[in-house]
């Protein structure tokens, strides 16, 4: 049974990727998902809003109060060196998953200035990292920003990072966008590897007691597999890049609906958190007696069999399938 | 040797030189010699070695106490070992001082010398302290200025190591330690060449070692202690020589020579004046001015001061001086004169006997007494003094500086006749605390210090509040050595940075005519002179100045720069002050930036070189026009309707007037009324809350946090509206305890309030449609300024509340009490303040005070004003500050004074039964006074009494009238610190917890010394940075709380206002009301913790949640009722700690400076955690009261 695939170039013993999560900070946790099966593993996000964030307010906060009173004229010690203002902690990290394991490392990064984007991008090629996954992370919630504007942004970023990088690049993106094939093929035509489907944003929640806005980001449910699922059977056959699945993945059988689907990776964290790295190893086996019984000889065989282009009826993927649902809704089912 | 010149203060150059000769430092903060250990400290810590190549250890103790008995230990063992203090802090080191010297033990002192404290406390500079030290035997050596501490530090510690005499070196506190100076440092090979190694290694071989064991530090009887306390002698007579010595050496390395008395002027100079210390630099000054013109004038400074040579100093006076004045910067009251005069006079005295020159005739010495507490010294008092020296009869123990129109000691002296020379540039620079233009000011001094050929100088003046403190920056710069000791008095430069000042302080009196003005002001170019005031446009055109204006605060918003204008103003100096070419300045300010954020991110970088770039094109030169025409006036310092006293001093000293304040205008004992804070309007936010009545749910929140308590809450009579002005806003009176029509008004005080939010976000009403907002909320308060003083004012004409009728102890009813603590200087969102202020709510009236020096001593009782106020019938706290380590005493001996005065007259009171009202009698001796209405009742009664007195001719009825008050509870209060409770003040306050009296201690913990700048304390936490544990504090916090617990007979609680008001409000209840001493540790967000204040409580909360700050109450008289005295008042920990502390810059600074070790620290901190909730849970376990004892004791 051959499980290899092949995603942005990098050739992988198996489709399962741990995706950008907590799961990376850790190099014995890294070294046991490659035990456990891990074919390659996406590292948390390096956010360069934070890094500035983080500087501009520790400036501020050691200086803000002093020299303004004769006994205190500052409250902190003024040490001459800081750590990992330039992020060297997360580069540092590359290297140390690098040494510890023989998969391949996706650095993941979210910048915020093209400079910022370049320069990390570049960083983290220098660092060791085997591609990159950039997660463009971006709420457009000004009512005066446009669409044409927004999308935009995104080209000119992933432009400027290809510029600066020779690692192969994929994009890590919401499903929020008006026409998002063509903002597919936009992205591919900039030079983006693969694409990464989708992203999951910070979700906020609203206490009752309280009645204050709270920040969460709640673990995936297995249902929330099926945006990225009808996504990348409908863009399987317009794209020549890699597509990589992720969110609501928990089990063989929905890496295998992602697969036939036409994904080349599928990225989980959640059931990895949740259940630990061991989940991997029975998903592969459970796949394998899938493949058996389905009489798959490899995986790049089941790569996109059900993808849009491939299945008898492709609005299936699209809109006609809602219609499907409805008019499969018997009363008798009450 | 040529060495490349350096840009820095006293302390810096001292502590260089101290952490590169020593092997031991011992610290402890006191101002102003703070920084000397916080260097030391952060150099160790960054693995800085000293000439020997090993990094030296350095160790904070509990007190300076403790400091130098640590130092006398490491000296004993063998050390090279150092300490620094000042003041009160050498005092401290006194004993040991003694027993350092009487052992012959070599070390080094490094005070910046400050006034002790005596009528008042002052942080400013003088001798008294180091004059105090004159009997200990110790050496003292004097540096006058900020090249000489670096120099005169290295002649010292190589002197003590041969002398073997232990050595204090001092310089003025302040004015030397804080003066920012271009000198040539000491480089390591010279001070290795100073330091001979064979007397170390002597040095050494007398340490106190097992493998070589002696005995030192006997007790020796009447029969040897004097002859062996005279075996010392020939050290003392050695000494001089070999500080010669070793000022020669120094002198042959360095090219800068010293003389133990250093006399500059003609070889025939007639009159002369002695002095040491910074004034001597402005004598210095004046002599070569005025010999210019032909006087005979010299000056002689003293930079050896102990041991003493006579001969020394008589062998360096020019025979023909007929006439010096002997200047003390110290006052030794009662004396035949001070010090250092005596000396000069017993000089002359033994001369004639020893003839070690001689004189045609001695010359006339005369006294003088100048420099105070940091008092100006200038070219004018001194050039006052040497025409007094022309006088037939001079006058004697004179005073220069003041006017005395008491004694009539004072020479008057006039401020005009003196100019700086041409060449020298002299700048003032007007800002903020917040503003950062100090830091602005220090980095030009070292851009033109280091990249030009210019002298360079800077001296920073800070007002005496923390919250919108103004700032003056007083700079000089040019081609000739800057020996100027003294205030700038007129600038060719004036840079207001806060448009404001404009109409508060008159800042161009300072402008010499023809002089540039920069204002930073929130208009455009053509708006600015229209917004000046009447006497400003006047005093423009008059003295013809060069007027530009910027918008600061724009450029700085503009670039990600938030308030901080730093940058920006300085470029705009740079610009037009033409010191340097405006494109070599533009560089090197952004070279300066680049040092001083290249090592905190890309992002801060790049904010700055953007400011600097776009400061140009928003800097515009303002076109003056011929006459003034504004329709303004600048403010007047206090309202005209306030008393005389504050009228004619307060509003003086406000006013910038202070030292023209005679002697006559003061107390002489150092009394001042209280309530004086409500007079100085300070108009120092820019928001203000505005309250939505229909929101509102009057729970008291706003009230109770409030720091500086400008938001009020008052109930009265729907009657009392009459007259209220239109937009007085108030609503009924919630809740079913209030009469009928009974209003309810929460108000502002629009010009005392600090703006720090904290009202807003505590307030938890909100808007049910709108749910951000909320019943407060903050909004400019320009445009409602002017509506809101007059609701204020009418506010305070409505009557208080009667508080005998008012449920105290709810949050809700409490803060309907009348607060007499308000208006401080504290920080905006000061985490103290807010307990201060509900404890004078509830026992104001009748209590008294004891405050540990520290941050609650400064924003309570700092000039010009102080927040401590009375209620409408005259009562209130009376305060004090006794020391900072003594506070629990101090405290102690008032409640032992009040039950022994109570006593008496309760015994009196008894005496007199017979003789008048005997009911009256016996109700004010079995009086009730365990609640309010109880207390108003005798207070009535002893009223009725001292009415009865006041006729009575019994033998005692004076006696009795002047104590009759305390037959009335009094509440005695123990205010402090941490640094106080945790550290130099524990032993005292351990005491006093034993004693079983009734005091009650608050303790507000910052968890840092926050009023000398943050140090760590025994109450920093584990894994969090401070000065003084610049790597992270490795061990945990003391827990001060169950210490006391374990002491068992005081009342104890822990409180965390935000976590759990109702909580602090019922332990402070119950402490005073508990009949021994009780202690309340109050969690006390503070500025040291590095986050904004506004989230001051939010923080409270998580430290309660997270199981760091748990709270709990101890009431050992539970125990008598057979019930639990020890009550947990949180929850076990819910909240991750890190969710908490790395809110904080003192814990996340650590993980960006050691983020392993940080990590590890987290990890230990939280496993603390959860064994101290073990701990507290099984405490409140333990004192269960067994139900088996319980009933044994009933059958009993």
């Amino acid at each position: 049974m051959n499980l290899e695939s092949t995603y942005l170039g990098l050739r992988l013993k198996n489709p399962l990727v741990p995706s950008a999560s907590p799961l990376s900070t850790e190099i014995d946790r890294v070294k046991e998902l490659e035990d456990a099966g891990a074919a390659g593993i996406v590292m948390y996000s390096l956010f360069e809003e934070q890094i500035n964030k983080e500087n501009q307010a520790m400036d501020h906060f050691l200086n803000t109060s002093g020299e303004s009173y004769a006994e205190a004229l500052s409250y902190f010690p003024q040490p001459q060196e800081y750590h990992n203002l330039h992020a060297e902690d997360y580069l540092e990290q590359i290297q140390k998953i690098k040494q510890a394991v023989d998969i391949p490392v996706i650095a993941s990064l979210n910048g915020v200035s093209k400079g910022g984007w370049m320069s990390y991008a570049h960083q983290m090629q220098e660092a060791g990292a085997d591609a990159l996954e950039l997660n463009i992370y971006y709420i457009a919630a000004d009512p005066t920003l446009t669409s044409d504007i927004v999308e935009q942004m995104y080209i000119d970023d992933i432009k400027s990072v290809k510029e600066s990088v020779k690692i192969p690049v994929s994009v890590k993106l919401s499903p929020y966008f008006s026409a998002f094939a063509n903002m597919a093929k936009r992205i591919e035509a900039a030079g983006a590897d693969g694409l990464v489907l989708f992203n999951r944003f910070y979700q906020p929640d609203i206490d009752l007691d309280e009645m204050d806005v709270l920040p969460s980001l709640k673990l995936s449910s297995p249902f929330e597999k099926r945006l990225p699922l009808r996504w990348i059977g409908m863009l399987r056959p317009h794209l020549k890049g890699s597509l990589a699945a992720t969110t609501g993945i928990h089990s063989a059988s929905d890496a295998i609906k992602m697969i036939l689907a036409g994904a080349d990776a599928v990225q989980m964290a959640s059931i990895l958190l949740f259940k630990g790295p061991s989940a991997l190893t029975e998903m592969l086996s459970e796949m394998e007696e899938w493949m058996e019984k389905k009489g798959y000889q490899s995986v790049d065989e089941m790569k996109g069999a059900m993808s849009s282009a491939s299945i008898a009826d492709p609005g299936s993927f699209e809109r006609a399938n809602y219609i499907r649902v409805l008019q499969s809704f018997k009363f008798e089912n009450m | 040797m040529s060495v490349k010149q350096i840009t820095l203060d006293a302390n810096e150059a001292t502590a260089h030189v101290a952490h590169k000769l020593s092997e031991v430092i011992a610290i402890y903060p006191i101002t102003p010699s703070s920084g000397m250990g916080e260097w030391s400290d952060e150099w160790s810590m960054a693995g800085r070695k000293n000439i020997w190549g090993t990094v030296p250890e350095v160790i904070e103790m509990q007190s300076e106490g403790g400091a130098a008995g640590t130092l006398h230990g490491a000296l004993q063992t063998g050390a090279l070992g150092t300490t620094f203090t000042a003041s009160q802090g050498l005092l401290l080191k006194m004993p040991n001082l003694f027993k350092i010297a009487g052992e012959l033990t070599p070390a080094v002192v490094h005070v910046a010398a400050r006034t002790v404290a005596s009528h008042a406390l002052s942080i400013f500079g003088d001798h008294s302290d180091v004059m105090a030290m004159r009997m200990t035997g110790v050496g003292l050596l004097c540096s006058n200025s900020v090249q000489e501490a670096m120099d005169i530090a290295t002649i010292t510690h190589a002197a003590t190591l041969e002398s073997r005499i232990p050595f204090i070196h001092f310089f003025d506190g302040f004015r030397t330690s804080h003066e920012v100076q271009k000198i040539t440092p000491v480089p390591d090979e010279v001070l290795i060449k100073m330091m001979r190694e064979d007397k170390i290694i002597e040095h050494r071989k007398r340490a106190l070692s097992s493998d070589n064991p002696v005995i030192r530090g006997t007790a020796q009887n009447p029969d040897v202690f004097f002859q062996a306390r005279e075996s010392s002698n020939s050290f003392y007579d050695a000494c001089p020589e070999i500080v010669k010595q070793k000022m020669r050496e120094f002198a042959a390395l360095t090219g800068r020579a010293y003389h133990l008395f250093e006399y500059h002027g003609p070889e025939d100079a007639e009159r002369l004046i002695i002095l040491m210390g910074s004034g001597a630099e402005t004598v210095h000054e004046t002599v070569d001015r005025l010999n210019l013109s032909g006087e005979k004038i010299g000056v002689l400074k003293v930079r050896l001061y102990r041991p003493f040579s006579m001969r020394d100093l008589i062998e360096a006076i020019p025979v023909s001086v007929k006439a010096i004045a002997v200047l003390d910067r110290t006052k030794e009251p009662g004396s035949t004169g001070d010090p250092l005069y005596l000396d000069v006079v017993n000089s002359f005295m033994e001369n004639e006997s020893e003839e070690w020159k001689a004189f045609p005739k001695i010359p006339r010495i005369i006294a003088g007494r100048y420099g105070l507490s940091s008092k100006e010294f200038t070219p004018q008092m001194v050039m006052r003094i040497y025409d007094e020296l022309k006088e037939v009869k001079p006058k004697n123990h004179f005073t220069i500086g003041i006017n005395d129109d008491v004694t009539e000691k004072s020479l008057a002296f006039s401020n005009n006749g003196w100019q700086t020379d041409a060449e020298t540039f002299e700048g003032l620079f007007f800002g903020l605390g917040a503003d950062g233009t100090v830091s602005a000011n220090k980095n030009s001094i070292k851009i033109i210090g280091d990249n030009t050929d210019n002298y360079a100088q800077g001296y920073f003046v800070y007002d005496s509040k923390k919250s919108g403190a103004t700032t003056v920056s007083h700079l000089r710069f040019g081609p000739k050595p800057i020996r100027s000791a003294y205030l700038i008095d007129k600038a060719k430069f004036i840079a207001c940075h806060q448009f404001q000042f404009l109409r508060q302080l008159n800042i161009l009196r300072h402008a010499r005519q023809g002089a540039t003005f920069l204002i930073n002001a929130p208009f455009a170019p053509e708006e600015i002179w229209t917004n000046l005031p009447i006497e400003v446009q006047q005093q423009i055109i008059d003295k013809q100045l060069k007027v530009f204006g910027i918008d600061a605060y724009k450029v700085a918003r503009d670039n990600g720069m938030g308030n901080r204008i730093n940058t920006v103003m300085q470029t705009c100096f740079f610009a037009i002050s033409e010191i340097l070419p405006k494109e070599k300045a533009i560089q090197l300010i952004k070279d300066a930036i680049y040092k001083a954020y290249g090592n905190k991110g890309e992002s801060v970088l790049q904010s700055n070189y953007k400011a600097v770039d776009n400061t140009i094109e928003n800097l515009f030169q303002i076109e003056v026009p011929t006459a003034a025409a504004s329709e303004f006036s600048m403010r007047l310092p206090v309202p005209a309707g306030a008393p005389d006293f504050v009228q004619n001093v307060i509003a003086e000293i406000i006013a910038g007037n202070g030292d023209d304040l005679p002697v006559s205008a003061f107390s002489q004992d150092g009394t001042f009324p209280t309530g004086t804070t409500c007079w100085e309007k300070r108009n120092i936010t820019q928001e203000i809350p505005v309250l939505e009545p229909d929101i509102c749910i009057q729970c008291g929140k706003c009230m109770m946090v409030c720091p500086h308590a400008v938001i009020r809450m008052k109930a009265f009579d729907g009657d009392l509206l009459a007259g209220a002005p239109e937009t007085f806003k108030y609503m009924d009176a919630k809740g079913r305890e209030w009469p009928d029509n009974t209003k309810v008004s929460i108000q502002v005080s629009p010009e005392d309030c600090t703006g720090c939010d904290l009202c807003v976000e505590v307030c938890p009403a909100k808007d049910r449609t709108e749910v951000g907002k909320k019943a407060l909320n903050m909004a400019p308060v320009e445009p409602l300024k002017e509506q809101e003083i007059e609701n204020w004012e009418f506010f305070l004409k409505i009557p208080e509340y009667d508080r005998s009728k008012l449920n105290v102890e709810t949050v809700k009813g409490s803060q309907f009490l009348q607060p007499l603590f308000e208006f401080s200087g504290a920080c905006t969102g000061c985490g103290e303040t807010p307990y201060i202020k509900v404890v004078t709510q509830l026992f104001g009236d009748r209590m008294v005070i004891a405050n540990a020096t520290g941050c609650s001593s400064i924003y309570g009782g700092n000039l010009p004003t102080t927040p401590y106020t009375k209620n409408a019938m005259g009562l209130g706290p009376a305060w004090s500050n006794s020391l900072f380590e003594d506070n629990a005493e101090f405290g102690l001996g008032y409640r032992v004074t009040i039950d022994k005065l109570e006593a008496y007259a309760s015994e009196v009171l008894k005496g007199m039964r017979g003789s008048i009202n005997a009911e009256l009698v016996d109700q004010i001796l079995n009086a009730d006074q365990s609640d309010e209405p109880g207390i108003f009742e005798q207070r009535e009664r002893v009223g009725t009494l001292k009415t009865l007195l006041e006729t009575s001719n019994e033998p005692k009825a004076e006696t009795l009238l002047s104590i009759a008050d305390y037959l009335v509870r009094k509440s005695v209060w123990i205010f402090g610190g941490d640094g106080w409770a945790y550290d130099i003040g524990y032993g005292g306050l351990d005491h006093v917890l034993a004693s079983g009296r009734n005091v009650n201690i608050l303790v507000m913990d910052t968890e840092v010394y926050s009023n000398t700048g943050g140090q760590c304390s025994k109450a920093t936490p584990l894994g969090a940075i401070a000065k003084f544990a610049a790597a992270g504090k490795r061990t945990g916090k003391k827990d001060l709380g169950m210490i006391a617990v374990a002491g068992g007979s005081a009342y104890v609680a822990r409180i965390a206002m935000g976590a759990n008001d109702a909580q602090s409000l019922r332990a402070i209840i119950e402490a005073e009301r508990f009949p021994g001493p009780s202690i309340i540790i109050a969690y006390s967000h503070c500025i040291a913790h590095g986050y904004d204040m506004k989230y001051g409580l939010n923080q409270q909360k998580l430290a309660v949640e997270s199981g760091y700050w748990p709270l709990f109450r101890f009431d050992p008289s539970k125990q008598d009722e057979g019930k639990n005295p020890f009550k947990l008042d949180s929850k076990a920990p819910k909240v991750d700690f890190k969710d908490y502390a790395y809110n904080e810059m003192r814990y996340l600074m650590l993980s960006k400076t050691q983020p392993k070790i940080a990590k590890e620290l987290m990890a230990q901190a939280k496993e603390d955690i959860i064994k101290q909730w073990k701990v507290y849970e099984q405490t409140e376990k333990l004192y269960e009261p067994d139900a088996s004892t319980a009933a044994d004791s009933d059958s009993q």
